[in-house]
Order: structure tokens, then sequence, then C-alpha cells
């Protein structure tokens, strides 16, 4: 039982219909696992599909095909009742710690939603015992309980929200660009508070981000998403340093480096153009139009993610 | 080469609110030549964009006021002068492109006419003439098909393209000092990038002076010829790219590079150095160092008495109680990016 990965997503497919005779292929036969107790980075330009993932395994999206199973439990599958008795297990942290606490609420009943939803606690003194523990596990204080969102910093704003989801002590979390909204030195806070949490708790985490620097601290695995399919999978290390998609190789050679001598004596290669729109996308490889490596054959044939050595699996036919 | 374009000295920058007095600007202090990049750096609410808006004059008086402080642009100081008198250096001198270019193009203008409108505005020229002016800024930023592009509106294009656009904008006046206020926060690494290259690449051909705000670490590397560190309103430490990179001599300074993860290095499982607390109360900053709060050194001295300059020989300069020839000596954390010291791995 424990070897099996907590979750499962197998040919993910989640599309939107703009438009009459419009199709956005968001996530596109996406298929990973992420083995309990570790961290599986996702990465991708804006637009990739990376968000629209994390939202279809926890079921905020109903999927078109495919299936998300968690802990051997499929998520699109079940009845309502059991699907509430998931979300407990399942929690997500988001990007804006501004706009995801309702500022109406003070930051204990925040925090005691979910505990709330899920009847846990019995008393009210147990409620209030259980936040202000939560207050403390992430680093705010129980006076804290009383007061409102607007009252606090960005940083401490996403601690209420990491606080939150601890709250119905859930087994997975989906960090959805948890730090991109915050400074350097708070991130650094928040990231080293989510992997203290993973050591004491044993979480599970997706952690979506376009900070590859911070992607390659905290994830044990990292996938690349480029329009809606993932382009490449490796253990992290593997990925940052022998990237095979000429994709992955262009994305990480844009991340400056915070070392001047390093990046003026490096010869640089930018990857050209942009990424082009998601909607009635071509068949073929997706990355075609910006790929050096293009030939003909990518353009009128998918390729298929293979195992290009032990756990790195890559979509390109050129490596 | 060496042409001096801008000195700053001392100054200070209040705004009064309801609520009381922000200092937000507390004694600033810095020069830019001509073809440098200066990289201020810091993180929200250290008065960063304050500094550079005023020098543009961009900040509304009241609420803000200028305590105390001279600018002085060619020899010329600007303090003082009047709102139509600035007009002549804003935009035709001075340019500033903004972190976000999707609200700061006039959505229901075409992006030609917005191009020609500042050069209009500054020169003598016709219509017809400052029409085809822009069309060679679109070229020279790289949009294809500029005759086209020059009768689009902005909401047609990506976050990266209406980025090359406020860079036309700000560059048709050819001015001597380009200000960019987080220029490339709001875009995608690999049009990060791109932006980043256009900027150097613009900067060797005409000379521009670019004061560059950031609180990216990593394109402060690329970009930056000397680097500003600025704190709870002044600048804590100030010098060259490689001398704040590999040795860094403020306490705060240290904290920013140690909570950066490098992406060159190996994942170990370790902690970041993350700085604890939160910046100070800009309505009552603290009497000491702005820093002492945070400070994992801080000595008694710190939270009473602001500390000196202490100045190199190189002019590297920070302003803390521990270069001080009393103080105990503290080496600093060794941080990846020194162990690397600009090896690949």
């Amino acid at each position: 039982m424990s070897d099996l990965p907590l979750i499962q997503v197998r040919e993910l497919k989640k599309y939107f219909y703009p438009k009459k005779g419009q199709v956005l292929k968001a996530v596109d036969n996406v298929s990973f696992d992420i083995p309990r107790g570790t961290t599986l980075g996702l990465v991708g330009e804006s637009g990739c599909g990376k968000t629209t993932v994390g939202r279809t395994i926890l079921r905020l999206y109903e999927r078109d095909s495919g299936s998300v199973l968690f802990d051997g439990i499929d998520v699109h599958g079940v009845s309502r009742r059991e699907y509430k008795a998931l979300t407990r297990r399942m929690q997500m942290i988001f990007q804006d710690p501004y706009a995801s606490l309702d500022p109406r609420f003070t930051v204990g009943d925040i925090v005691a939603e979910g505990i709330d939803n899920h009847g846990l606690c019995a008393t009210r003194a147990e409620r209030t015992e259980k936040i202000y523990r939560l207050l403390e596990m992430v680093g705010l204080n129980r006076e804290h309980a009383s007061r409102f969102p607007h009252e606090f910093s960005g940083g401490q704003r996403q601690r209420v929200g990491i606080a939150r989801a601890l709250a119905v002590d859930p087994e997975f979390i989906v960090c959805d660009e948890a730090i991109s909204a915050l400074d350097v030195s708070i991130q650094a806070q928040v990231i080293n508070l989510l992997m203290e949490l993973q050591g004491e708790l044993g979480l599970t985490y997706l952690f979506i981000a376009h900070d590859l620097s911070m992607v390659r601290h905290i994830s044990d695995r990292t996938a690349v998403m480029y329009l809606g399919q993932v382009v490449e999978h490796a253990e992290t290390d593997e990925l940052f340093t022998n990237p095979l998609h000429p994709y992955t190789k262009g994305l990480l050679a844009a991340v400056p480096r915070a070392d001047p001598r390093w990046e003026r004596s490096r010869e640089r290669r930018l990857m050209t153009g942009e990424v082009p729109s998601p909607i009635n996308p071509q068949p073929g490889c997706r990355f075609c139009a910006r790929c050096p490596l293009a030939t003909d054959e990518c353009r009128h044939e998918d390729p298929e993610l293979r195992e290009a050595a032990p756990g790195h699996f890559v979509a390109c036919r050129h490596v | 080469m060496n042409e001096r374009l801008l000195t700053v000295e001392d100054l200070r920058v209040s705004f009064d609110t309801y609520a009381g007095e922000v200092q937000a600007v507390r004694g600033v202090s810095f020069h830019l030549d001509r073809g440098e990049t200066l990289a201020i750096v810091g993180e929200s609410g250290s008065g960063k964009s304050v500094t550079v808006q005023t020098v543009m004059a961009l900040n509304p008086m009241p609420p803000a006021r200028i305590k105390s402080g001279s600018i002085v642009y060619k020899g010329r100081e600007l303090v003082g002068l009047s709102d139509r008198e600035m007009d002549a250096y804003r935009g035709k001198e001075f340019a500033m492109i903004f972190q976000d270019p999707m609200t700061s193009l006039n959505p229901t203008m075409k992006v030609g006419r917005q191009i020609a409108e500042g050069i209009l505005m500054h020169e003598d020229i016709s219509r017809q003439e400052a029409q085809e002016r822009a069309l060679n800024m679109l070229r020279m930023v790289g949009l294809p098909n500029p005759e086209l592009n020059m009768v689009r509106f902005p909401h047609t294009y990506s976050g990266g393209m209406r980025q090359r656009i406020m860079i036309a904008i700000a560059l048709a006046c050819n001015p001597s000092i380009l200000i960019a206020d987080e220029p490339t926060t709001a875009l995608d690494v690999t049009i990060q990038a791109q932006i980043l290259e256009l900027m150097n690449g613009l900067k060797a051909e005409l000379g521009t002076g670019i004061i560059l705000i950031t609180h990216d670490l990593g394109v402060v590397a690329r970009m930056a010829d000397r680097i500003a560190v600025m704190y709870g309103g002044q600048i804590v430490e100030c010098g060259s790219a490689d001398e704040i990179f590999y040795d860094p001599l403020h306490p705060y300074t240290w904290g920013l590079l140690g909570s950066m993860p490098s992406t060159g290095v190996r994942r170990e499982g370790k902690k970041l150095i993350a700085i604890p607390g939160t910046p100070p109360d800009l309505f009552a900053p603290p009497p000491g160092c702005a820093f002492a709060a945070r400070c994992p050194h801080c000595m008694k001295i710190c939270t009473q008495t602001p500390p000196e300059q202490s100045v190199t020989e190189s002019g590297h300069y920070a302003s803390c109680w521990l270069l001080d020839k009393r103080a105990p000596q503290v080496e600093p954390p060794e941080f990846d990016i020194r162990k690397e010291g600009g090896r690949d791995e």
C-alpha cells in the first residue's frame, strides 16, 4: 500500500471551449506519479497549463478524460459525499495571498473553515486550541487569530494560507505559485517552512512555479510543461544538469544566475519567439515553431513521452 | 567615457498621509555615468521606486515632499524646478519603462501614434517625420512587420511585445538615462532573457545610462555594472557588481544573497538562509540602523545610533556598525555564489 504513489495522473485531459469552433487544450494527455512524502515541481511559462493540472487533480475542474488516482481512489469518479471526504486529504495553497483570504473573516475563522466543514473538532475549546497550534506551527502568534487579513503583510498572509491548508491534516498539498508574490527573503522563509512541514508531517507536494531556482531547491522530481503537455520529466538534479528536450534547455539557459562572472563569461543561446496560442493547436510537436531541431516529421506527428534514460522521460524525437 | 550624468545627494522624500508622515526615502546618494547600468535592489517598500520617481519628478507633490537633498543632472540642479521646466527633461533626457506593460500603454491609441507622441512633444518636426522615427524605433526593438504594427492597438500584443513597445517609446527621443522599474518582473523567463538582451544591446549602441530597479538578483548579475542595495529607505551598501556578489559587507546583503538558491548549485536538502522578520515601519523608522531588528549580528549601538558609511579604496561602501574598528570581527556566512565564484558546475 505504501509503495503505491499517492498521486497517479493518467492521460489527463482538460479542454476549454472559449468560443464556438475553438478548443483550448489546456491539459493534453498528461501523466505522472507523485510518491508519498515527495515533491513534484511543475514548471513552464504562463499559459502552459500548469495551474490547470493542479486544479484538475483536486477536481476544482472536471476532467475531460483520463484519470487522477489519489491513494488508489479515482478522484473524478467518486460520489459527492466520497469527494468531500477526499477534500480533507488534499488541499491547495494559492498564489495571491491578497486575494485568497476572505477579508471579512478573522484569521482564526479562515484557518478553521475546513475544520468546521468537516466537523473535525467536537468542542469550541478544542477548535480554538487547534487554531492556535496551527498558527504557531506556521510561525504566527495566537493573538493573530482574532485579526483580519488586511492587518498582515504578504508573507504573513501566505502563512495564514498554509495554516488553512494544514488545518484538516491533509496528505497532499498543491502549492500553486505559492511564493511568487513574495519578496526574496520572505520566499526563503516560506520555502523553509514548507520543507520543515514536509519533514514533520510527511506531506506530499505538487509545487507549481515558474521560478526554476526555487523549484530546484524544493522538488525531488521536476516536470516541464509546454502548451498543455509534459515535455520532460526527471529527477530534479538530472533535469537541471542534463536537460534533454530543446525547450528545457532553452528555459534553463534563459534563467539568469546570481553570479556576475558566470553571467559575463557564458555563451548565450536565446530561445526566439513566444509561446504560440493554445487555441486550436496544429498537430505535431507543440514546440516545433521555436525549436532549432525541428524537422518535417515534427510538424506532423506528436512525439511520444519516452524513457531516454532510467527515470528520465522526454517527448522529443531528436534526443 | 566616464561622463557623469546624474548625481543624487542625500535625498529625503516623505509622503504626508492622514496616518502621518511616511519617510519613504531617508538620505539616498548615488551617481550614474554614461553607458553604465546601476541596479537598485531591495524588497518591496524599501524606497527604490520612490527614489527614481523623484528623479523623474513623477510623484505628485503633495502628498510627496522632498525634504532635502539635491538631484544634479549634467551640472544642473533639478530639485526646485517647476513642473513645466521638468517637462523639458522628462521623456527627453530621462525616460522610464515600467513593470507592467499591460497597463502602462494607452489602450485607445495606436502603437505608432503613442511612440510619435513623445517625439512630437520634444522636437520640432512634422507629424510625418515623427511617424518615420516611430517606425525606426519599432524596427530597433525587434518587432516583426513594423509597418503593420504601427496601426495596431496595444491589446493585440503579448506582454513581451508590449514591453518592447514601451522600450521604443522610452528611447524615441534618445534619452541619456533610461530608468527601468522592474522591467521584466511580469514576463516569463524566456521573454525576460530577450528583453534584457535588447536593453543591453541598445545600451551598447546608444550609450544610454540605465538605472535598473529589480529584486531579482539573477537579473542584476546579468545587467549591472554597479549595485546599490536599499533597505528601509536608505542605501545600505553600494559597490561594483563583483564587490556586492563576491565580497558583500552588509548583513542585509548577506541575507539577500543567502536567501536565493542558486540554479547552479546542487540541492542538498539544506535550508535557505531566510531573513527573519519583516521590513521596518517607515511611519516611525527606528532611530538606529534600519536593519537592526532583523540582523543576526545586532549590537547595542545598532538600535541607538545610525551607522556611518565605511568606504573601501575602490569606492565600495556600506553602512554598518560591524565595519567600525571597535566592532567584533564577524565573518559573512558561506554563500553558494561565493563558493562557486563564476565557475561552471
